[in-house]
């Protein structure tokens, strides 16, 4: 597990920033001055301190001659390397890593709002202005290296930024032009046409909306969304979507109140929405909700795999194209191991002791790191 | 007690709907065997139910915190105020399922002559004689001809070669190959050519152009050696021969998947099925067909189709499709294609291409026939029929009708009225209805009537066999179900 946030950061000068300050990291001291400013120079050896960085962040503890915004980068965020950027505030002294290079995914949050309350939601909803969210992300998005395959922006539900949802996508199509976007909402608000067409018109180059369906029936899909008629407004949604040609990823968190009707699901999902692009079939991340419900959520993926053996297989049967997340290749069912993607995020990813002697292991998706704590009784090496 | 945390409501206060006041979406249902029925929704989703289920969901008696309730509710049999949602996907799902009408025309067959080395006794064609070159298509019906297919809206455009033998009119084979490619460089359709033919002819020369303009063969095999030949007598008593060592030239010079054969099924087949399936086997077939004959064509003259009834026929079938599986479970896939076909139409969200089973029927909307001397068929069958002296069902020529004037001739438009499952008497209320069809031309032939009483009806009879036994093997044997799903494409 990597530590994305930390305040253990000291100062060993004054800092001239008011306000946060977002900026990318060189480990280049000769950078022409004109770009200096909006650069972080993180300097990992003890040498002299070039002037007119926007931020200098020292990832060595030797002594030095400190000069205007110079900060000595705690020891648990000295990954950080070049071409990644950064959030400092100057006030706490905080930093965030806000996009890293070498990531696997790079996700942005861009509200904690949301109109559900999934009984497993890893990232339980609040109800505040964060609008500055939204900025960071915009601010953000010109420092991202144009080699990046893939950013992400996750909620809370984007949506519900309404225009600035748009103007998001549309300012990833302009600064990312080769990178793909992949977008987490409930759906829920693309029962509204209008939505789903602003969305097409940008013309996003790769942009792909993925969207949950825990239930082949209303009542269950939205008691697991706390939420009445999100069943009906998230299909709607969905074909919304798809009239509009704008990529669909349909996004299934098993647990124990829905893992029975997973084979149905899938006959559900196949005959109605054959036409969506991907569905990820996802174990639970034991975070947020999903930590204070597991009691009544938890189930050993052991206990579902002839579930989810049926589920991949009528889809994949019918053409579709599936995966199945978060879960470790050894309580997968062999036939559909295949289907088994690494799809956890490298800073929170994690294997067990058992996992040392596995064979497998290079293959595998291991664990989130949260989960490490209650995993299934049925991990064994390969 | 929930195990949730306390700001979580509980899964019924979700349930916006008051319990058994569900309302019925349109569905039938049919026996299936003792006790069981097979539950249809107009889209083609099925349940297979007891007696006490199937009259508890029709009274409306389903209690909706059943399994039973949320299968009917997710398989859209039913609603309940608690979500609308389905009557949108019912929707999608009916417009998918139509989807071909609105493609309209896809196979054209072209019959370039009557002329056959053959002298099969259930030849459906009444051929004639090596040298009559009076019932060759000529080059100017062949374009009149094109004229047609190339009116045709479908995106996909298949132009077969039937005969008699066609490659004995192999020149206007190479003629409309030629011309058809030359015209589709405006229209851009996804074109492809078949040749339905006895290989006897088959040469490197014909070889070599099928493999430049990636035409596929279509041949029969009947059997093995005594079978076919007793079948389909050609002088020289050589025709099993020349037709496997065709199959192996063109498997080994074209590819596997370019050529396919085709079996007929006489009277003297019925006790050899296994011993036909071998006969594929050994020739690399990765497929069989098991078909009825047909009542048309010198089977009917012969009186070979009233030799066997149905009942004889599926025993012959079912003992075949044993064996069929069999040989999956040896690891070794192998396809029937009737079969196929139905476990697609009760699986898929699509409907097939299959000519014979469609509603409205599929003549002249799927499939159209373009004669030798240009007069235009809606079908084989039809074709055939006005070979045994009824033109009932010939819908124009290329010569003196326009495209308006055929596809909109009284004699199709009212043949296609008359063949809608759902409104014809014992179809319209059937379960099976989804996945079966109507042949108007079978109906004709047989009984003098373009409905038919179904009662009466070796088509009904034999389709409701067949669906009956799928789906048992569906239900009730999963390693057979295995297979079967295997095939779904």
């Amino acid at each position: 597990m990597i530590k994305l946030h930390s305040k253990g950061n000291e100062p060993l000068s004054t800092i001239t920033h008011e306000k946060p300050f977002i900026g990318k990291i060189t480990t280049n001291p000769d950078l022409p001055h004109g770009l200096r400013s909006q650069h972080t120079l993180l300097m990992s050896s003890a040498s002299d301190i070039p002037d007119n960085f926007g931020l200098v962040l020292l990832a060595h503890d030797e002594k030095c001659e400190a000069k205007e915004n110079t900060i000595r980068l705690t020891s648990e965020l000295r990954y950080l390397k070049e071409h990644d950027v950064i959030k400092f505030y100057p006030d706490i002294l905080k930093i965030d890593a806000l996009y890293r290079k070498n990531a696997n995914h790079n996700s942005f949050l861009v509200t904690e709002q949301c109109n559900s309350f999934c009984i497993m939601c890893s990232q339980p909803p609040k109800d505040i202005d964060d609008h500055y969210l939204v900025d960071d992300f915009l601010a953000t998005l010109p420092l991202i290296h144009p080699d990046t395959d893939e950013i992400g922006i996750t909620g809370g539900e984007a949506t519900l930024w309404g225009d600035d949802f748009i103007r998001m996508i549309q300012a990833a199509k302009n600064h990312l032009p080769n990178t793909a976007l992949h977008i987490l909402s409930n759906g829920r608000n693309f029962k509204d046409l209008d939505l789903a067409i602003k969305v097409s018109k940008v013309k996003h180059h790769d942009v792909m909306i993925g969207i949950p369906l825990y239930a082949d029936y209303s009542q269950l899909h939205d008691f697991i969304v706390q939420a009445d008629n999100a069943f009906d407004d998230t299909i709607r949604g969905i074909l919304n979507l798809k009239r509009c040609q704008v990529p669909v990823e349909i996004r299934v968190v098993i647990h124990k109140e829905n893992y029975c009707r997973l084979p149905r699901l899938a006959e559900f999902i196949a005959r109605n929405l054959l036409f969506v692009d991907h569905v990820a079939l996802m174990g639970l991340e034991i975070m947020g909700f999903a930590k204070s419900n597991l009691q009544g959520l938890w189930i050993d993926p052991y206990d579902y795999r002839d579930q989810l053996q049926s589920a991949v297989e009528t889809m994949a049967r019918a053409g579709m194209n599936v995966s199945i997340y978060n879960t470790p290749l050894c309580v997968i069912p062999e036939p559909i191991r295949c289907y088994s993607t690494q799809s956890i995020s490298d800073w929170k990813n994690d294997y067990l002791d058992e996992c040392a002697n596995c064979t497998a292991q290079k293959q595998c998706g291991g664990f989130f790191s949260s989960n490490l704590t209650k995993t299934s009784n049925y991990i064994k090496a390969l | 007690m929930s195990l949730l945390g306390k700001k979580f409501k509980l899964v019924d206060d979700f349930n916006q709907a008051k319990n058994l006041a569900y309302h019925l979406l349109p569905s039938r249902f049919a026996s299936l065997d003792d006790g069981r029925y097979m539950l249809s929704n107009e889209v083609g989703e099925y349940l297979v139910v007891d007696r006490p289920k199937l009259e508890a969901f029709v009274r409306k008696q389903v209690g909706a915190d059943t399994d039973f309730y949320h299968d009917l509710k997710s398989k859209h049999f039913l609603f309940d105020d608690d979500s609308n949602v389905a009557i949108d996907l019912l929707a999608l799902k009916y417009r998918t399922k139509a989807q071909r009408i609105a493609q309209f025309t896809a196979l054209h067959l072209f019959v370039v002559t009557l002329r056959c080395d053959y002298t099969c006794q259930y030849c459906q064609v009444s051929r004639q004689t090596d040298d009559k070159h009076a019932f060759d298509m000529s080059e100017d019906t062949a374009n009149k001809a094109l004229d047609l297919v190339f009116k045709s809206p479908s995106p996909a455009i298949k132009i077969e070669f039937q005969g008699g033998e066609p490659l004995l009119n192999y020149s206007l084979i190479q003629y409309v190959v030629t011309e058809a490619k030359r015209r589709n460089f405006e229209h851009q359709k996804d074109l492809q050519f078949v040749i339905t033919t006895n290989l006897s002819l088959l040469n490197d020369d014909v070889l070599a152009f099928c493999q430049e303009h990636s035409i596929q063969l279509s041949t029969s095999l009947d059997g093995q050696e005594e079978l076919h030949n007793s079948n389909r007598p050609r002088p020289g008593k050589n025709g099993y021969r020349l037709t496997v060592d065709g199959i192996k030239k063109a498997q080994n010079f074209l590819g596997r998947d370019k050529i396919g054969a085709l079996m007929t099924t006489t009277e003297k087949s019925l006790s050899q099925v296994k011993s036909i399936i071998d006969t594929y086997l050994e020739s690399n077939l990765d497929c069989i067909f098991l078909r009825p004959l047909s009542p048309y064509g010198f089977a009917v003259k012969n009186q070979q189709a009233h030799k066997y009834d149905i009942e004889r026929w599926f025993e012959f079938y079912k003992e075949g499709l044993d064996y069929v599986l069999e040989i999956n479970k040896q690891g070794h896939r192998f396809v029937e294609l009737y079969t196929q076909l139905i476990v697609n139409k009760l699986l898929s969200p699509f409907s097939t291409g299959y000519v014979d089973l469609q509603s409205p029927s599929g003549a002249a909307i799927s499939a159209i026939v373009y004669n030798y001397d240009g007069d235009v068929y809606a079908s084989d069958e039809a074709r055939m029929l006005a070979e045994m002296g009824d033109k009932k069902f010939r819908l124009g020529n290329v010569h003196a009708d326009s495209y308006q004037d055929i596809w909109l001739s009284d004699t199709l438009l009212d043949t296609l009225e008359t063949s809608l499952s759902e409104s014809l008497p014992m179809c319209s209320d059937c379960g099976f209805l989804p996945y079966c069809g109507t042949d108007p031309v079978y109906h004709y032939a047989t009984q003098g009537d373009v409905v038919g009483n179904k009662a009466l009806s070796g088509f009904c009879s034999k389709n409701m066999k067949i669906f009956k036994h799928v789906i048992g093997l569906l239900e009730d044997d999963s390693e057979a179900r295995q297979i079967l799903l295997g095939w779904v494409r």
